[in-house]
């Protein structure tokens, strides 16, 4: 009896600290792209999570409305310079993307839902931006493009579309099986002088805010994300420094190993979930 | 005429900290608590209220709901501390905003006394390197601020 009551209190409680806070709105792009913005967790969380969540459900309706229409979503200025991009030949090879792997929409078509993935070739996990950087130096004699600058995010943001509404698919095995522990360490290592972890904000108190800041899950599937609070497109990394800074730690870099491991760890907790890049956040 | 004002200054802030207990010298008790003052001198509520709600400093806020202060954005990552008064004594406060890792071990709030053992300690919100000993988040003084507001808070 007095067990039963008990546990009850208990899960009362717990449901009031995090979960179902996340709204109910559904986000079909275009009225068309269908978006799964809650999905059962991978096996991998080990049941941390009852539910995974996009980040779009934590934000306005007015920020949510911005991503459902292309027109609207100001990450598409962007786009359009990548595609051009796409078509430009540059560097010594004297060659473009679209010299080599022709129309966008077909080549990249489910190739962002599968990263970080592990490239045979180089022995290494790579990230979208570190495959891209490694196009232009190996393959056009190009120079790399700054790893969180505006000529990278719009390029993974034009790859990205090609996979919008497919569900994220990381592996998490194999040859990046070290590599993703070593994210999952990360993910729970609690940096800096306030001593918080991703998981202190994300896996325990999502839904909840933090002064004006409602917290979501810190899931990646939106990225590049283009924030109304700088107006550009966000790299991963950089999203992931900001939040270090936050903890008043010393950050890693954009495209450090500790990042990449990150990024392939957190991807992985979002498999299921849709691609939803380029997303639009506050 | 300068070089006096500076060194009254000089004396007069290293006349405040020669009181202070080190942050690494804080003698908790076997449950978190802190019997004495960390300055040597009582608490003033008021400034402890400002302590509270500013960004800059303790930002309780941005954690606890505390409906005596009129801060925006209360936010709840922590319990309301409304009546906190009626549930702790000023030793226990005090243990638990100089390191609420002793009362409660594993929660994510912050140690606002403590200088040193972080991972990656950071130079405040730069994103670099700092160097340990750290300044604590509150300076002694101000977690006995703190303190005396929260024992208004019944
Ligand atoms: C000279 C040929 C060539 C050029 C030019 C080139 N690529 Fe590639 N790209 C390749 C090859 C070959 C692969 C397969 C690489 C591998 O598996 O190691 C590849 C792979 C990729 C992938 C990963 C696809 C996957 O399924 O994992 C992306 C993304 C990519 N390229 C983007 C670009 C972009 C963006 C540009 C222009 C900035 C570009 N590439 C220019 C030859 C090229
Ligand atoms: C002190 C709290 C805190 C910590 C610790 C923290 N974050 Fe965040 N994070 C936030 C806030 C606040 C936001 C903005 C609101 C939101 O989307 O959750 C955010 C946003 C994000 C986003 C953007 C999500 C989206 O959909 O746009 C990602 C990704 C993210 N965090 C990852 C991380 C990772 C990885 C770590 C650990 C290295 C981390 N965060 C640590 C507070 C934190
Ligand atoms: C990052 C979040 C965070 C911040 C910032 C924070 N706290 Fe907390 N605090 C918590 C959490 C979470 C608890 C609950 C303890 C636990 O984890 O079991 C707590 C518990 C407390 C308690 C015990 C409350 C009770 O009723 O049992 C007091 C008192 C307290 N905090 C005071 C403060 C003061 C004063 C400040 C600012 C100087 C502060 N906190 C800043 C998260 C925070």
């Amino acid at each position: 009896m007095t067990k039963t009551i008990a546990l009850t209190a208990g899960l009362v409680a717990a449901a009031g600290l995090a979960w179902a806070e996340a709204d109910e709105d559904s986000l079909v792009i275009n009225g068309d792209i269908e978006i799964v913005t809650e999905a059962e967790p991978p096996a991998h969380l080990d049941g941390v999570l009852p539910v995974i969540y996009s980040g779009w459900r934590f934000r306005s309706d007015e920020t949510q409305e911005a991503e459902m229409d292309d027109f609207d979503n100001p990450a598409f200025l962007a786009v359009d310079q990548a595609q051009a991009a796409w078509d430009t030949v540059e560097g010594e090879a004297g060659e473009s993307c679209a010299s080599c792997h022709g129309d966008v929409s077909e080549a990249m078509e489910g190739v962002r839902a599968v990263y970080p993935k592990w490239n045979e070739g180089a022995g290494e996990v790579r990230t979208l931006a570190q495959q891209i950087n490694a196009c232009r130096t190996e393959n056009m004699k190009a120079e790399p493009y700054g790893y969180t600058s505006g000529d990278m995010t719009a390029m993974e943001a034009l790859i990205s579309v090609q996979s919008r509404g497919m569900p994220v698919n990381v592996a998490i095995d194999g040859p990046v099986a070290e590599t993703w522990e070593q994210g999952k360490e990360l993910y729970y290592t609690r940096f800096g002088q306030l001593e918080l972890s991703c998981a202190s904000c994300h896996e325990q108190n999502y839904g909840n805010y933090i002064r004006a800041d409602h917290l979501s899950q810190g899931q990646i599937n939106g990225f590049p994300a283009y924030r109304l609070k700088n107006t550009k497109l966000n790299q991963v990394h950089d999203r992931f420094k900001g939040c270090v800074r936050d903890t008043r730690a010393e950050t890693f870099s954009p495209g450090s190993p500790e990042f990449v491991a990150l990024e392939l760890y957190v991807a992985s907790r979002g498999n299921g979930l849709s691609v939803e890049a380029p997303s639009v956040r506050n | 005429m300068r070089l006096t004002a500076l060194g009254v200054a000089l004396l007069a802030a290293s006349a405040v900290h020669a009181q202070d207990v080190d942050p690494q010298e804080v003698a908790y008790g076997e449950y978190g608590s802190v019997e004495s003052s960390l300055s040597g001198a009582p608490g003033d509520a008021e400034a402890g209220a400002n302590v509270a709600s500013t960004r800059g400093l303790g930002n309780c806020v941005a954690c606890h709901q505390i409906s005596a202060l009129d801060a925006a954005f209360q936010g709840e990552i922590g319990p309301p501390l409304d009546g906190v008064a009626d549930r702790w004594g000023e030793a226990e406060l005090r243990g638990i905003v100089a390191n609420a890792k002793i009362t409660f071990p594993d929660t994510v709030m912050p140690a606002f006394y403590k200088s040193t053992g972080f991972i990656r300690p950071g130079d405040a919100f730069t994103g670099k390197a700092g160097t340990e000993p750290l300044p604590p988040l509150l300076t002694a003084q101000q977690v006995e601020d703190v303190v005396a507001f929260l024992m208004t808070l019944k």
